[in-house]
């Protein structure tokens, strides 16, 4: 036998990781530096399969990474820059305190800084991961790029947020790929198809911001410094697929147009041309001159690409849904009241091809005024509006959300001054079988299917009281789960065909109208009783698994039954209000 | 303290009143003591005004007086002076900036004296130092230390500012197969959650929460909560506010990012219904008991045990309410009831059908019954196997007496009565109908399975060490084995040869009941914690098949003696019966298949059915509960 005797914790999964402390160490960097290296190299602990034995015996909570991810760290040029800058900061302090200004000005001329170029590539290695990854980079620039330009993180940081996110928004209304929105409680969410890409973003609305004092401002510092070098090559690669110039340039002849009179009150010379582009207003510059007629070429080729793919009408069929969504408000001109958020409404409505224009007091870039004839929408959000034109609605800017993720313009009627809003339907809920759909998506996907009486029914309905009942019954149909409408008067017509074949008057439903249902019913039981015999013989593991998916099951089907009721409750307490109401009035 | 210098004019005025310290500028904290505060220029004393002012009065003089904000008080004389005109617009001027002099003039022409122009005649006539005209040692020095410095390597010229442009197409050369050796390892952030309707600034009315949820809501800790958020309505865009948390869950999602370690979770994608096992149906196993036919009724007590003739005819239950009752199975007519002298705990009929004799155990006695049942001569014949006993020879010393019934015992039916020495909870017959073996639970002995042989009138026990708590014993049906169940264990001896030939590991905590197959090659067992476990003899000790059908503790189980059914009865009231189908291919193993959930008794006392029985040629099944009854399934 001999041989020494095998120590333990030097083999197998305990030399696979190492605890941060240890890896802080190994990298001699400060703690702080090591969360910024780790966020900027996109290294995150790993949870050991066995933690008892990786920690050597302890149950001690400690954090653990992979050995080869700190080995893999440790070649990166950036922590020797760590180094070079705690080295400067030192330098530095010692000089101020020591009062020698020119030594001061010799080190910070001579500030080390690094690049993040190198990092982002090596994470990215194609360009398409790196656009998978940029929602977060997105969230996070529109909510810096929303900061006040005080204490909390470089104006740099900010001016540059703010110009990166004006570069994308330009992107995403050139290339019209804005797909929903939604607005939430926390803000509004846009998606957008890019490349094949979809990508979701959330912007915060636009108030001052109460800055919490528990979150570390650092951290986020870090993740928008790596972001915002990702955007920006992003942004750089994306504007080349289009043939636009980066950084973005108005077309010239946007610009003689915009050059307003008095420009100067506005905004700083500094800062005009931001706030122009960011005015959303107006086209880009292109590489090539001829811009127009480039995108109409650019328009005609997707068909084309249809045509390669003969076999896949779906898809081609897909494109064309598509088209027509980008298409949704062309040729229509819209005017944005003060009131509403002109950004994101103006962001919405040139994504997808209408003109808008604002009041010229409010932002630049506004190309028409409220007094123009030809004026077909304008968009406001107050109960009421003194001088009001004939030729032009007026909607409220939920119209605009809500027509956008049904990719159909909506009847303007439930959207008018002063009216009750219909609620807003999250785009991004995807129902499936035995989930509860709120009727409003019903109803909405039956105007989809271009079924337009459903609606007129309804009203009707709302008018007679005789009808009543029906209406009570319409709405039951409605509310039962699991089942859609289809089903529904499937089933009801087949009620229809028994009670034909069987003649016997007075009994509506078909189990009680003798042996045959009978027959059925038990059928069924014997059916349910066999089930539940051979759920008693499974296996211990897989009754567990088969327990748990039921549970999961008849949870969703509980919380379904809850909305349901919840909103049968809330229309009967309506219905019987507006009873009233009528009572009253009578 | 603020001097104001008195005009002269008003010095005329205030002649009378000119009152000023002498002390100089010393705190006045040092008169605090003293009556007066200094002295004024004739060297008398200025005393302290008699009452000092209190808040009341500062604030009563702020109401009323209308010159108090040109009042000022003067420490060093105690007293208030209220500022002249003239003195107000001082301090206006000096408020303000300006001069305190009014007819000063700030912007009178200057005069310059020393011209810009060179003039002929020098101010001074200084000469120039000699310093200005040689070279300085100092910067010498510096210059030195400079260029050796240069000459050394130590300064270096200035790196020229890198003029790349900060964005440029950094995936011109980009390979689809150049990915490191870590992104094989890399788990992708998860995207974050998309919103649902309730998150909608104007959600339908079912996604608000009603008041109860709300306060159940504020209540959750903020781990617990369903939703992060309360969902809430707005009746139009404008009246949307910021979301306060909107930073906070920007920094969650950063601190996910760096912080959180990731790990690919498999999701199992199953169809529950796949998961179920693809059994026969029940309906092409039949015959089997499916419905409840007879409910027999008269006992007062609940019914421990009971028995079946062989013939199938009747039905022997005994009770704790110290009686045995027959009962004719196809009517359910009590044909007789007999008192005993205790709580029966266990009866058993001859299975042999050429005897009329029933095993009846109370306390510490079994009874031999004949219950005069059934054919006249087979009634007889009994009674004449009883009385052709022949006492031995020798008497040997038995554990057991053997005492023979005369008069009216005799002819209540009473044959012959055993009385151990401890308490008796079972009995069981041998297959031929002459053995008997009878169990007395007892930790601490070895005396706990006696076997009888009644027509001997003999008693052995068959061992000699105690191998834990006997629960129940069995014959084997066709060969000379017993089977003995403990707490944990079936030991299966060999009563020839007089050895343990197997012992059975059944994994179950404490065993109520056992049953073996008619063939004799299957054996299953109830036990206490919910568990039946089927063994196969021939393929191994530990158990073929658990099965965990009932949700409380098994009573009772048993075989049919012909069809492929067993049942068991437990004390949540049903009894399952089961198809289990056993093949002369040794090969093949025995299937198994829930066919009927048979409910009827009632839970009493948190007892459910206490036995079950099948008929000997029906496929019916009798069990006996706790409810005093007992019930027939067929």
């Amino acid at each position: 036998m001999g041989g020494l005797q095998k120590k333990k914790y030097e083999r197998g999964s305990a030399t696979n990781y190492i605890t941060r402390n240890k890896a802080r160490k190994k990298l001699q960097l400060s703690l702080a530096d090591f969360r910024r290296l780790c966020i900027l190299k996109g290294i995150y602990p790993h949870e050991p399969k066995h933690k008892k034995k990786v920690n050597k015996g302890s149950t001690a909570p400690r954090t653990f990474y992979l050995l080869k991810d700190i080995r893999f760290l440790l070649h990166e040029p950036i922590v020797r820059k760590f180094r070079e800058y705690k080295v400067f900061v030192r330098k530095l302090r010692k000089a101020y305190g020591k009062a020698e200004w020119t030594a001061v000005e010799r080190l910070r001329d001579n500030k080390p800084g690094y690049k993040l170029d190198h990092i982002i590539k090596e994470r990215y290695p194609t360009f398409i991961d790196a656009l998978r990854d940029i929602d977060d980079a997105l969230s996070m620039c529109f909510l810096f790029s929303t900061f006040a330009r005080t204490g909390k993180c470089h104006v740099q940081t900010i001016t540059l947020c703010r110009r990166l996110t004006v570069e994308w928004m330009n992107y995403v209304v050139t290339s019209r790929s804005l797909r929903k929105v939604f607005i939430s409680i926390k803000g509004i969410y846009y998606q957008a198809e890019v490349l094949g890409q979809l990508i979701t973003w959330l912007v915060p609305y636009q108030f001052a911001h109460d800055h919490p004092t528990d979150v570390d401002y650092r951290v986020m510092a870090t993740f928008t410094e790596m972001y915002t070098t990702l955007f920006g090559f992003i942004n750089f690669r994306l504007y080349q697929t289009l043939n636009l110039v980066y950084p973005p340039k108005l077309d010239s002849k946007a610009e003689s147009e915009l050059k307003a009179e008095h420009e100067e009150d506005y905004a700083m010379d500094s800062e005009s041309y931001l706030e122009k582009l960011s005015a959303l207003s107006a086209s880009l510059a292109r590489v090539v001159a001829t811009a127009e007629e480039e995108e109409e070429n650019q328009l005609d080729q997707f068909p084309a690409d249809g045509e390669d793919l003969e076999n896949m009408e779906a898809r081609e069929k897909e494109q064309k849904e598509q088209e027509a969504q980008n298409r949704l408000f062309e040729g229509l001109k819209f005017f944005l009241n003060r009131e509403v958020p002109r950004e994101s409404l103006a962001f919405i409505l040139r994504c997808f091809g209408a003109e808008v224009s604002w009041d010229k007091s409010l932002c630049i870039g506004g190309t028409y005024n409220v007094t123009d004839e030809t004026i077909t929408h304008q968009i406001v959000d107050r109960p009421d509006i003194d001088k009001q034109y004939i030729n032009r609605y007026y909607i409220q800017p939920q119209w605009v959300f809500d027509s956008v993720n049904a990719k159909m313009r909506l009847p303007v009627e439930d959207y008018f001054l002063g009216v009750t809003l219909p609620p807003h339907l999250s785009p991004f809920v995807e129902e499936k079988d035995g989930d509860y759909v709120p009727p409003e998506k019903l109803k909405l996907m039956a105007l989809q299917r271009g079924e337009k009486h459903v609606q007129e029914e309804e009203e009707d309905d709302d008018d007679d009281d005789d009808d009543e009942e029906y209406n009570d019954e319409v709405d039951d149909e409605d509310l039962t789960e699991e089942k859609n409408l289809k089903k529904m008067e499937d089933q009801r017509s087949q009620g229809k065909q028994t009670l034909a074949v069987k003649v016997t008057p007075g009994k509506v439903k078909p189990w009680e109208t003798g042996s045959v249902g009978n027959k059925v019913r038990l059928e069924k039981e014997e059916k349910a009783e066999e089930k539940r015999l051979a759920i008693m013989m499974m296996k211990k593991k897989e009754k567990y698994l088969y327990d748990k998916i039921m549970f999961g099951k008849k949870r969703t089907t509980r919380e379904a039954n809850k909305l349901a009721a919840k909103r049968k409750a809330h229309e009967d307490t309506s219905k019987a209000e507006k009873k009233q109401k009528k009572a009253k009035k009578q | 303290p603020l001097f104001i210098p008195l005009a002269q004019s008003d010095m005329k005025d205030y002649k009378h009143l000119d009152i000023r310290n002498t002390v100089g500028n010393v705190p006045m904290e040092w008169y605090q003591d003293y009556p007066h505060i200094g002295y004024n220029l004739d060297g008398k004393k200025i005393f302290k005004p008699i009452r000092n002012k209190d808040e009341l009065d500062e604030f009563l003089d702020k109401m009323e007086n209308p010159d108090y904000w040109r009042t000022v008080h003067d420490k060093t004389t105690a007293s208030d002076i209220r500022l002249t005109d003239e003195q107000v617009d001082l301090v206006h001027r000096l408020q303000k900036g300006q001069f305190g002099d009014v007819n000063f003039n700030e912007y009178e022409p200057s005069v310059d004296f020393f011209t810009n122009e060179v003039m002929i005649h020098p101010v001074t006539n200084r000469p120039q130092d000699k310093r200005s005209f040689i070279p300085s040692l100092i910067e010498k020095e510096k210059v030195s230390k400079l260029v050796h410095a240069i000459k050394m390597g130590w300064i270096k010229p200035r790196k020229p500012k890198e003029t790349t442009p900060q964005y440029y197409d950094l995936w011109a050369k980009e390979d689809p197969n150049a990915i490191l050796g870590r992104h094989k390892m890399h788990v992708p952030a998860p995207k974050m959650r998309l919103p649902g309707h309730e998150e909608s600034y104007n959600p339908p009315p079912e996604y608000l929460l009603t008041e109860e949820e709300r306060l159940v809501w504020e209540q959750q800790d903020a781990e617990d909560r369903k939703l992060p958020f309360l969902p809430q309505k707005h009746s139009c865009l404008r009246a949307v506010p910021a979301f306060s948390r909107f930073i906070h869950e920007r920094f969650e999602r950063c601190l996910d990012l760096y912080l959180c370690p990731r790990q690919r979770k498999m999701r199992v994608n199953v169809n529950p219904e796949d998961l179920i096992p693809k059994l026969p149906k029940p309906k092409d196993l039949q015959p089997f008991p499916t419905t409840m036919s007879l409910v027999y009724r008269g006992h007062t007590s609940l019914v421990r045990s009971i028995s079946a003739s062989p013939t199938g005819q009747w039905l022997v239950s005994g009770s704790d309410d110290f009686t045995v009752r027959f009962w004719e199975v196809n009517t359910g007519r009590c044909m007789k009831t007999l008192e005993v002298g205790g709580a029966v705990k266990s009866v058993a009929w001859n299975p042999n059908p050429a005897v009329c004799l029933v095993a009846v155990c109370f306390e510490r006695t079994v009874l031999l019954l004949n219950p005069s049942l059934g054919d006249r001569l087979v009634v007889s014949s009994t009674d004449q196997l009883i009385t052709a006993y022949e006492p031995p020879e020798e008497d040997k010393e038995q554990a057991v007496t053997w005492a023979l019934s005369e008069g009216l015992e005799h002819n209540m039916g009473h044959r012959l009565t055993l009385t151990h020495p401890k308490a008796v909870k079972q009995v069981v017959w041998h297959g031929k109908g002459d053995y008997l073996s009878s169990v007395m639970p007892d930790n601490s002995s070895n005396l706990q399975v006696l076997i009888h042989q009644v027509s001997k009138r003999r008693t052995q026990n068959p061992f000699r060490k105690n191998k834990g708590l006997v629960q129940c014993v069995s014959f084997h049906p066709l060969r000379p084995y017993f089977f003995v169940a403990t707490q944990r264990y079936v030991r299966v001896y060999n009563l020839i040869k007089q050895e343990l030939t197997k012992k059975l590991m059944t994994n179950c905590k404490w065993i109520s009941s056992m049953a073996i197959h008619p063939g004799g090659d299957n054996l299953i067992c109830g036990s206490y914690d919910c568990r039946l476990a089927w063994f196969d003899l021939d393929l191994s000790t530990k158990p073929y098949k658990m099965l965990r059908h009932h949700k409380k503790a098994l009573r009772g189980v048993a075989y049919h003696r012909n069809y492929p059914l067993f049942a068991s009865g437990a004390d949540d009231g049903s009894v399952i019966v089961c198809h289990g189908m056993v093949y002369n291919d040794l090969l093949q193993n025995p299937l198994i298949v829930p066919v009927k959930v048979l409910k009827g008794h009632q839970i009493t006392h948190d007892l459910g059915v206490l036995d079950v029985t099948f008929h000997p040629t029906q496929p019916w099944v009798f069990s006996s509960g706790a409810d005093t009854t007992i019930r027939l399934f067929t």
